[in-house]
């Protein structure tokens, strides 16, 4: 459904919805991953992010992203600098990701202390993206919400444990998508919350034996 | 919200409503939040607009690869064309001011795209200054542009890649056109005949920037689609009807964007971007920021 908000806006730093302000929310989404603004970064630009990025300041507010700044933060046109003198040591490099990727797209890879984390995210248009893999796994994230993404074994009553977990953190789930390729193959879920899941809720998630892999990330667009 | 402006204005006239009103009242129910809250929201996006004015106005901005940049001085300053000390020429001038911003990495209001966001503020805050409009109403304006927008999203594209220039700077000078027709006093009818009439002056227009960058010619064509909607708005506002439906205008914007070739959709592979001067200039410049960023 198409919001009156989404036409008025979003107020951005210039100049282009989908190299800049897509790709600052790419960056703050791969952030939240590592839960702050990492020590070092390796961003691998495809397509149209790739040939005119510079041009676009998509470099910028990548960085930015990664720095915690949003689409509407000045400070973007200067995040290169900014990251040197906060020690996040980034490297650009151009590559062709997959011949039918789309064509503003980024492969993310960073590091802060112990964590690490790799994302491969696309910016759409208008400012909005979709991140389609986190560290080897197929998701489907947008940012519009807080989302948790869950990998887990295929058995009984997985779901409702893990809601269990959920509400008991009072937080409660606008959507929840579970696929499998197969059988008692692995299960895959992203769950998008309205509230921001807290870091308790996550360990207990962690702690289960039987999910193998969850990632939070942070609501990075919409009102 | 809307999926055809003729549903609006039917609904508007039957209740005796503004489109500005039928609009609030849609997004209030579809996203379930107070009309306070989504005026508040537009009231802000005023703002915004109007310090990228205020800044394009006074600042010496230039892009990355200064291919683009204080050409909103020149035209506030030297006053020596027709039109003169006219609200036309200020609102031409506002429209440079935006885009500048935006190219040079300020802050603006995406309305609809960043790209074609120099056409919306250009007019409202342009015509509210020139026939002293209250803040009130230029955010009643910016609901009714939403709803143009919106329309034009659902039947056709707000994005060059896939529509070309025409569903950019075209469906913002639409959008333009019919919020300040009402703004000024136009009917339900009236803004839907200023949204074609605007329309139809952009349709087919590609999009072509030079190496890919929103600069040249988009700067530009937020003047010249500001102009357009003027076009619109004085015709409409005098009564003149345009014989195909809005709507009807709307689909074949999208009609012609999906029939574009793509080197007329943001690839610089047509258009100015593949004159000989164009691929000269983009390369040129494309080599200076990457020097310049070391």
């Amino acid at each position: 459904m198409v919001s009156l908000l989404d036409i008025i806006g979003p107020v951005m730093v210039g100049p282009s919805s989908s190299h800049t302000a897509g790709a600052c929310r790419l960056g703050l989404l791969a952030r939240g991953l590592v839960g702050g603004t990492p020590q070092s970064g390796v961003l691998q630009l495809h397509g149209s992010f790739a040939r005119t990025g510079e041009g676009h300041g998509t470099d910028k507010a990548l960085v930015g992203g990664l720095l915690g700044f949003r689409p509407d933060d000045e400070r973007l046109r200067d995040a290169l600098q900014i990251a040197e003198r906060e020690g996040l040591d980034y490297k650009f490099e151009k590559t062709t990701i997959a011949d039918a990727a789309h064509p503003n797209t980024v492969r993310i890879s960073i590091e802060r202390g112990d964590s690490k984390a790799t994302m491969l995210g696309s910016s759409l248009g208008a400012g909005r993206v979709l991140v389609q893999e986190i560290d080897g796994y197929p998701v489907e994230v947008t940012g519009n919400l807080h989302t948790i993404v869950l990998v887990a074994e295929d058995r009984k009553g997985s779901i409702a444990r893990i809601t269990g977990i959920l509400a008991e953190h009072d937080i409660n789930i606008a959507t929840l998508r579970l696929t499998r390729k197969e059988k008692g193959g692995d299960a895959f879920m992203v769950i998008e919350c309205d509230e921001l899941p807290d870091k308790k809720a996550g360990e207990e998630l962690r702690a289960l034996d039987w999910v193998r892999w969850t990632r939070r990330l942070d609501k990075v667009s919409g009102g | 919200m809307y999926k055809a402006l003729a549903d609006a204005i039917r609904d508007a006239e039957q209740q005796k409503k503004t489109l500005a009103q039928v609009a609030l009242e849609t997004e209030a129910r579809d996203q379930g939040r107070p009309i306070e809250d989504i005026r508040a929201a537009l009231k802000r996006a005023l703002d915004v607009m109007r310090s990228a004015i205020e800044k394009g106005l006074t600042g010496d901005l230039y892009s990355a690869s200064g291919l683009v940049g204080g050409d909103a001085a020149k035209l506030r300053v030297n006053q020596k064309g027709p039109l003169a000390e006219t609200p036309f020429r200020d609102i031409l001038t506002r429209a440079l001011a935006v885009q500048e911003v935006n190219a040079a990495m300020g802050v603006i209001v995406a309305a609809p795209t960043a790209g074609g966001a120099g056409v919306l503020p250009a007019i409202l805050t342009g015509l509210a200054k020139a026939k002293s409009v209250s803040d009130d109403k230029v955010v009643d304006g910016l609901a009714t542009a939403g709803l143009i927008g919106a329309v034009v999203a659902e039947r056709a594209s707000l994005s060059g890649a896939e529509g070309g220039c025409q569903a950019e700077t075209g469906a913002a000078a639409g959008m333009a056109a019919g919020a300040a027709t009402e703004m000024l006093g136009g009917t339900p009818s009236q803004v839907g005949h200023a949204v074609a009439l605007t329309m139809q002056g952009t349709l087919g227009l590609v999009c072509d920037p030079l190496g890919g960058l929103v600069e040249l010619p988009c700067v530009f064509r937020n003047a010249t689609g500001s102009a357009i909607a003027l076009a619109g708005i004085e015709m409409a506002l005098a009564g003149i009807t345009f014989a195909i439906p809005v709507d009807e205008v709307i689909d074949v914007m999208g009609e012609i964007g999906r029939e574009m070739d793509v080197r007329y959709r943001e690839t610089a592979g047509g258009g100015l971007a593949a004159t000989p001067t164009g691929r000269r200039l983009a390369k040129e410049r494309l080599y200076q920021i990457k020097r310049s960023e070391g």
